[in-house]
């Protein structure tokens, strides 16, 4: 089978997603690689060390520089014709472009997958990571997106892919990128963090939220990450929040601060390795699943903590 | 400008789901069902809409068994004009409900169409996308703004490093994020003028439309689960248990 994955980039470098995905894409077969952009060769010769990665198609060109489904899906499901797989990491972009390609092949999407356990059957979670369904498709070609946690990273070099120029499509002129926000941030991102502290609404303010867990997130060299409760109430960016919907995190530690640990919570961070809470209610359900729990009020236990490690 | 939202009738999100002993799926037996909370959300957004005089109405659709009635009736006690139920007692996949709404847009003609950026049962996230691909429309997904101009919406998008903004020409396809707005509580006066509002059934063969399933679902089991570990009773008995993980020296 030859496998077709969508490369996380950000116009100059591979992001870990891709790694994820790629492992995926290794378990069914051989390994070619979509980098779309603007300028992006050198993205595409580091994308070409990947290990296990044959050929890498790159499509440069002007319009492709923010990577706009409407643009980036016809040209996935083009190289389609000669691949059996498009496999993209479910990030953002991932999730906006691979079910643009699925319906442009008639084919139905296989989202978020934990295993492959055959060249047709994977499993993926539903209901929040409450159950684990097992699929097979009668689909011919496969669309497919790669929960990045469920995988090892393939290693960023010790491969030879080739580098291959391919017909970048015109802009669809429906659709047009106007600006971004982008949270600039010197932490660790969320999706590849090792350790993870974590804020809810126990906090009280966005003042409280960054005054008590910024220091702390330093001290460990963490990332920061927040309830979708937090996110609400303003303490924190959307990019933040952790959960069913936002981002799905599995890093060696998860230290979870003033956060009850609702269902939607849980999703996104029960596989973390370790899981450390701090509550000041005994009964959270977050303590259901830490392997390392505190109770106590924040306001006092977080910055001790600073101070102490 | 029409309106068409979608919306799907899931597990109410406070319910824990609970995996069958048989293995084929999750139990919906006697448990409490509502509107996708993303979908919600679009109702909502439709609805203000309306309200700034923006859509002339909003036409809200659901796919699913005779109870999605009830969805339904939910969305026009909402804000709702009118209601297009597609009768269905099979689990329709995203593709197949992507294809049963494109049908609809042919007829009805919509300026924009709206729906939850997933559903929290399957949590797939592909509807939307699906649906924008089958017409060729411009899709603005994960919003948490939406601005109508003069032929054009310019959608505010959460993404993974923070925020995009992208204009797109009318006709187009949102999908809701969270933030989008916070959706109201209908009225007691308009739920009750809600049960008098138009609510048509058809069936996807009716509409021609193919919503055989590609995915076979071979098991369904419950994850992993974690023990509850120990309570520690002070900040440096913590300290000692990081240590003991190698995080701190």
């Amino acid at each position: 089978m030859k496998t077709l994955v969508l490369v996380e980039h950000d116009g100059k470098a591979v992001k870990d997603a891709t790694l994820a995905a790629v492992t995926a894409a290794a378990k069914l077969g051989e390994v070619h690689l979509l980098v779309a952009g603007k300028d992006v060769g050198p993205v595409a010769e580091a994308a070409a060390k990947i290990a296990g990665v044959g050929k890498v198609h790159v499509a440069d060109a002007a319009h492709l520089e923010h990577q706009l489904a409407e643009d980036v899906a016809p040209l996935g499901a083009r190289l389609m014709a000669d691949h059996d797989a498009f496999i993209a990491p479910a990030t953002t972009t991932g999730k906006n472009v691979a079910p643009r390609v699925a319906a442009l092949l008639d084919v139905m999407q296989i989202s978020d997958i934990l295993s492959v356990e055959g060249e047709d059957t994977f499993t993926r979670p539903i209901y929040a990571g409450n159950a684990i369904s097992t699929v097979r498709t009668k689909d011919a070609k496969k669309v497919i997106t790669v929960r990045g946690t469920a995988f090892e990273k393939a290693a960023r070099d010790g491969g030879s892919g080739t580098v291959e120029a391919v017909d970048a499509g015109s802009h669809d002129a429906k659709s047009k990128f106007v600006s971004e926000a982008m949270s600039k941030s010197e932490r660790p991102e969320l999706t590849s963090a090792k350790i993870i502290v974590s804020g809810g609404r126990g906090f009280g303010s966005n003042e409280q939220f960054h005054g008590l867990l910024d220091p702390l997130a330093d001290k460990l060299g963490a990332g920061v990450g927040a309830s979708r409760a937090a996110v609400d109430a303003g303490y924190a960016p959307n990019d933040y929040q952790v959960g069913q919907t936002g981002k799905i995190v599995a890093p060696e530690i998860y230290i979870a601060i003033g956060i009850s640990g609702a269902i939607q919570h849980l999703a996104g961070m029960k596989d973390s390795k370790t899981i450390i809470a701090i509550n000041k209610d005994e009964e959270a359900p977050i303590f259901q699943v830490a392997d390392v729990g505190l109770v106590g009020d924040l306001f006092k236990i977080v910055p001790e903590l600073t101070e102490k490690l | 400008m029409k309106l068409l939202v979608a919306v799907k009738r899931v597990i109410d999100f406070n319910v824990k789901p609970r995996v069958k002993m048989d293995g084929s799926g999750v139990d919906l037996a006697n448990v409490k069902m509502s509107m996708n909370p993303f979908d919600e959300i679009a109702v909502e957004e439709a609805t203000r809409l309306k309200e700034k005089g923006v859509a002339t109405e909003v036409v809200a659709v659901s796919i699913g068994p005779m109870k999605a009635q009830e969805t339904l009736r939910t969305a026009l006690a909402m804000g709702a004009d009118r209601a297009i139920l597609i009768q269905t007692d099979e689990e329709v996949e995203p593709l197949g409900v992507a294809k049963i709404l494109a049908k609809i847009a042919e007829e009805e003609q919509p300026g924009m169409i709206i729906l939850g950026k997933q559903a929290i049962d399957d949590d797939s996230n592909q509807t939307g996308q699906m649906l924008a691909a089958l017409l060729g429309w411009p899709q603005g997904t994960f919003a948490s703004k939406v601005e109508v101009g003069d032929g054009s919406v310019s959608v505010e998008r959460e993404v993974d490093g923070g925020a995009e903004t992208v204009e797109l020409k009318l006709p187009a396809v949102v999908t809701t994020d969270l933030r989008l707005n916070e959706p109201r509580y209908a009225s007691l006066p308009n739920i009750m003028k809600a049960k008098s509002k138009p609510l048509a059934t058809k069936t996807p063969d009716e509409l021609g439309v193919d919503v055989a399933r590609r995915l076979e679902t071979l098991k369904v089991v419950e994850p992993a689960k974690r023990q509850a570990g120990v309570k520690v009773a002070s900040v440096d008995e913590l300290v000692g248990k990081l240590k003991a993980l190698g995080v701190v020296k």
